[in-house]
């Protein structure tokens, strides 16, 4: 994307004020997007975006320009903008050689987006819409959505680093709307993996849309959720949502380096239930929140954070892993060039237990079960967290038996990861997410056996 | 730089015959200074432009978008955008928007102040911040982070059927997020000082505000689950505002997602409730002279002492119900066609101070914070459940602090069940003011 003496320049230009260390972060980033609603095609949307960021530490202090010209002169100012805003190094001249690090690249996509005509993904959400309306009258309103994007992104910093990465990403999603005697209700269903088109190969988009329909019609007959804290069954891959809000946030080490996690300072002690492996791990290929090399160059790693219930290791980015002298975990990523990288989750999971599904339900005497969730929220310094309930169930006498409407569950990510009791043998990733952490959101996968937690408290409006 | 309207113009007079194209051009330049420690942590000094290009033909619509504004991007997002267009479906009603007379309100949104604003004196204001936050109580023992944000925003519409139109604001604003420990328990609050310019902030607020919300949460505790009044925060009607704005789009309405949709002078809320969305209000932080798609912002009364009078609409929206355009369409940025959205909601305020309203609730809930709005409320089916945290009322005082709890009705019936409002109008760096709320007869789920 740029000539390695252009890179090597614009990095001693940003280091002239005495900056420590400076990065150039590259990237062209093409996005198109199809959305079908209301009975029709509704729009197409296609674009680029490109640029790039440039970043200069000096001590504490981190300066950040970013520019859309890629030229050399345009690199040269960003990157003395940059450096004006970390100054305090004093004048001196360092040159930089950069090169390419060695990366395992894996298979990559085989279908790229831009080979696919324009009216094929159309299509898609055409026999999605079908599939969708088929499953009943009551269904009163489809939209679905497809969308790509290829990111090439390079980064080369004063540390000699030079990655390149391709990341293709494709996302398939589906929402109805479904109208009865009790007034609307809906149901989504979405997938979204690091490749290209052949995502369809694997993913029936009809069956998508018959899915999603049928959360909205099941929904029609739903019983408000009850309230108070009770035990609550999560189905397989939703379960990843409540990990990466009890205590993944909690694990980023720029927020353990504030004393803003609850998490801060128990490396080595038992923080969850002995039944609990927690996995971050970036290099799982095709996963939505996979990649080559992070956006600071590092290669994507697998990283256990908690081993058995006992804290291992927080997730970190090149700034906290400096300062700490370690290497970095692959975890700094950025929502673009127009952003400084931090500390961010790849795929998150829970590996296998050795219980039942059907057991864990069975042995469960009353509660609640959570077959799809929403997104969620935590505060990590308090440990508090909310996840949502798209599509949830009682439990009454071991027993699935009624629908209840949507609603918020809320608990202490310490307090829940002891809590939980049962964990099944039915591993699956859950939907793909977008990760939301001081305005910029990242591309993040999760995944979870069947499990069970003993308390936790529901947000209905039912006794 | 390059006259953004110049732009604009240019490319919608590319249109060809039976062909009606829209440009949006935005310029836009942030400093982003964040404290830590007494030091500048990081200094982010952006400057960022794009365009995004609508094309209408035979009633199909197409868009494309580009993060830069050289002149072969501008064609080839005008001849990508006509490409999408070919591959959509007919809607007789799709069209960009046409001047309508209604004439601009002219809001001073643009300061000097800002432009001339030396670095120096944002890092300054950001170090201040931080120090003013941690000196105002000794159980502040940290800091999440103390910023100061600023934005010098242009932009420009023009259409192939006329609109040509600019904006030109600037915005400024401190948050700090505090850190109160006491105990070996942590509890966090945030306050934030908004203003068109630097000389409108004042860093004592911000780092009062964050201070005392995170120390009046120390010692909380998780209380039993039962039905009581709540009282919200101003920072939390304005949520609440956003979610119910959302719910009176034209868009939502016309595609069946809007439980409000066959109920218009019909009563919806309690008597008490008047809701206007006006960002011709100067006050407001995010007021404005023109909508998304380059037509007069207005004052558009939605509900008016608890009757549904009013609907927003872009011009789309406007001309499918058979009116038009409310100037209410809203942009996310450049890179995506725009949507209809509520500008500056509010509600019209009552005239008692919060605390003698709080004086008469005999068991309740003073929520100053919740979470999950995203995860737990439905604005489709009406169904909300949100996170909160604040402190109990006990017979007209405000007593110990609750935490870990969620707050749940629907939307209906929240509306409805409104008993008094406060007289203490705040506008937040959302599109609603705030003011504080009481509502009857909520669940409160907890231990």
């Amino acid at each position: 994307m740029l000539d390695h003496e252009l890179i090597n320049r614009t990095l001693s230009t940003a280091l002239e004020t005495g900056g420590e260390f400076a990065e150039v972060f590259a990237e062209d980033k093409r996005s198109s997007s199809a959305v079908f609603d209301d009975g029709r095609v509704e729009e197409l949307t296609s674009g680029r975006d490109r640029g790039a960021g440039i970043r200069v530490v000096v001590g504490e202090t981190t300066g950040f320009a970013h520019t859309a010209d890629l030229s050399e002169t345009g690199l040269a100012n960003a990157a003395r903008a940059a450096a004006a805003a970390a100054r305090g190094g004093g004048r001196r001249t360092r040159s930089v050689a950069v090169s390419p690090i060695d990366v395992d690249r894996g298979p990559g996509a085989r279908i790229p987006p831009e080979d696919v005509a324009k009216a094929t993904k159309v299509g898609l959400l055409t026999l999605a819409n079908e599939a969708a309306r088929g499953e009943g009258a009551a269904i009163s309103q489809v939209s679905a959505r497809y969308g790509d994007s290829r990111r090439r992104i390079l980064v080369a910093n004063s540390d000699g680093v030079l990655a390149e990465d391709d990341q293709i990403r494709t996302l398939f999603s589906v929402s109805c709307v479904a109208a009865g005697d009790t007034g609307l209700q809906t149901g989504r269903e979405s997938t979204g993996r690091t490749i290209g088109f052949e995502l369809f190969d694997e993913t029936d988009v009809e069956e998508m849309g018959r899915s999603a329909a049928n959360r909205a019609l099941t929904k029609l007959g739903a019983r408000p959720a009850p309230s108070g804290a009770m035990p609550v069954v999560v189905g397989p891959g939703g379960g990843g949502v409540l990990f990466h809000e009890a205590c993944g946030h909690g694990l980023e080490a720029d927020l353990v380096a504030k004393s803003a996690s609850v998490f801060a300072g128990r490396v080595g002690e038992t923080v969850a239930s002995p039944m609990v492996t927690l996995i971050d791990d970036g290099t799982m290929a095709g996963e939505w929140g996979h990649f080559t090399i992070d956006d600071e160059g590092r290669p994507a790693a697998h990283n256990v954070l908690i081993r058995d219930g006992v804290l291992t290791d927080y997730m970190w980015d090149h700034l906290r892993a400096r300062k700490e002298g370690r290497p970095s975990s692959g975890n700094g990523r950025r929502q673009s060039y127009q952003h400084l990288p931090m500390v961010r989750m790849t795929n998150t999971y829970i590996s296998n237990g050795s219980d039942e599904p059907a057991d864990i339900i069975a042995s469960t005497q009353s509660g609640v079960y959570v077959a799809q969730l929403g997104g969620g929220q935590v505060n990590t310094a308090t440990g508090d967290f909310v996840f949502g309930m798209t599509e949830a169930y009682l439990i009454e006498n071991g027993e699935i038996t009624e629908p209840i409407r949507e609603g918020n569950l809320i608990g202490n990510g310490p307090e829940v990861l002891t809590r939980i009791d049962a964990l099944g043998n039915d591993f699956a990733m859950g939907s793909p997410g977008t990760c939301g952490k001081d305005g910029q959101g990242v591309p993040v996968g999760d995944g979870t056996p069947t499990l069970r937690v003993t308390s936790l408290t529901v947000g209905g409006t039912a006794a | 730089m390059t006259d953004l309207l110049d732009i604009a113009t240019r490319v919608a007079g590319w249109a060809k015959d039976g062909e009606q194209v829209e440009a949006f051009v935005v310029h836009e330049r942030e400093t982003e200074v964040r404290a830590y420690e007494g030091e500048v942590e990081s200094l982010t000094s952006a400057e960022s432009q794009g365009i995004g290009v609508r094309v209408i033909s035979d009633g199909k619509q197409g868009y494309a978008y580009a993060g830069t504004l050289d002149h072969d991007a501008l064609e080839e997002t005008l001849r990508e955008a006509r490409d999408n267009a070919g591959f959509a479906e007919t809607d007789e009603f799709n069209g960009v928007a046409s001047p309508d007379g209604v004439a601009t309100a002219n809001l001073e949104l643009y300061r000097e102040g800002l432009v001339s604003f030396p670095t120096d004196d944002k890092v300054a204001l950001a170090i201040e911040l931080e120090r003013a936050t941690r000196a105002t109580d000794p159980r502040i023992a940290g800091i999440e982070s103390a910023e100061y944000i600023d934005s010098l925003y242009e932009s420009a519409v023009a259409t192939s059927t006329g609109i040509a139109s600019v904006t030109r604001e600037t915005g400024c604003y401190l948050a700090a997020y505090a850190l109160a420990e006491e105990n070996g328990e942590t509890q966090t609050g945030f306050g934030f000082s908004i203003g068109r310019e630097p000389s409108d902030l004042d860093p004592s607020v911000a780092a009062q505000d964050a201070a005392d919300r995170a120390t009046r949460l120390l010692g909380s505790i998780k209380p039993p689950t039962e039905r009581l009044t709540v009282v919200l925060d101003p920072w939390v009607t304005a949520q609440l505002l956003g979610i119910v704005g959302h719910t009176l789009t034209g868009d939502a309405v016309l595609k069946g997602r809007s439980l409000f949709a066959e109920r218009m002078g019909e009563e919806v809320a309690a008597g008490a409730i008047t809701l206007v969305d006006d960002a011709t209000n100067p006050a407001a932080f995010t007021a404005s002279m023109v909508d998304g798609e380059g037509l007069a912002i207005r004052s558009t009364p939605l509900i008016s002492d608890g009757i549904l009078s009013g609907f927003l609409h872009n011009s789309y929206s406007g001309r499918r119900s058979g009116t038009a355009s409310t100037g209410s369409a809203a942009r996310g940025g450049f890179k995506s066609a725009p949507g209809v959205g509520a500008h500056a909601l509010a509600l019209q305020p009552g005239d008692r101070q919060p605390s003698d309203l709080i004086a008469e609730i005999d068991d309740g809930f003073l929520v100053q914070g919740v979470a999950g709005l995203h995860s737990g409320v439905n604005p489709v089916s009406g169904d909300f459940s949100t996170g909160a945290e604040g402190l109990r009322i006990r017979n007209g005082e405000l007593a110990e602090p609750i935490r870990e709890v969620t707050i749940a009705s629907t939307l209906q019936r929240l509306l409805q069940d409104v008993v008094a409002i406060g007289n203490d109008t705040e506008w937040l760096p959302m599109n609603a003011a705030g003011v504080t709320l009481v509502i009857a007869d909520v669940t409160m789920s907890g231990a």
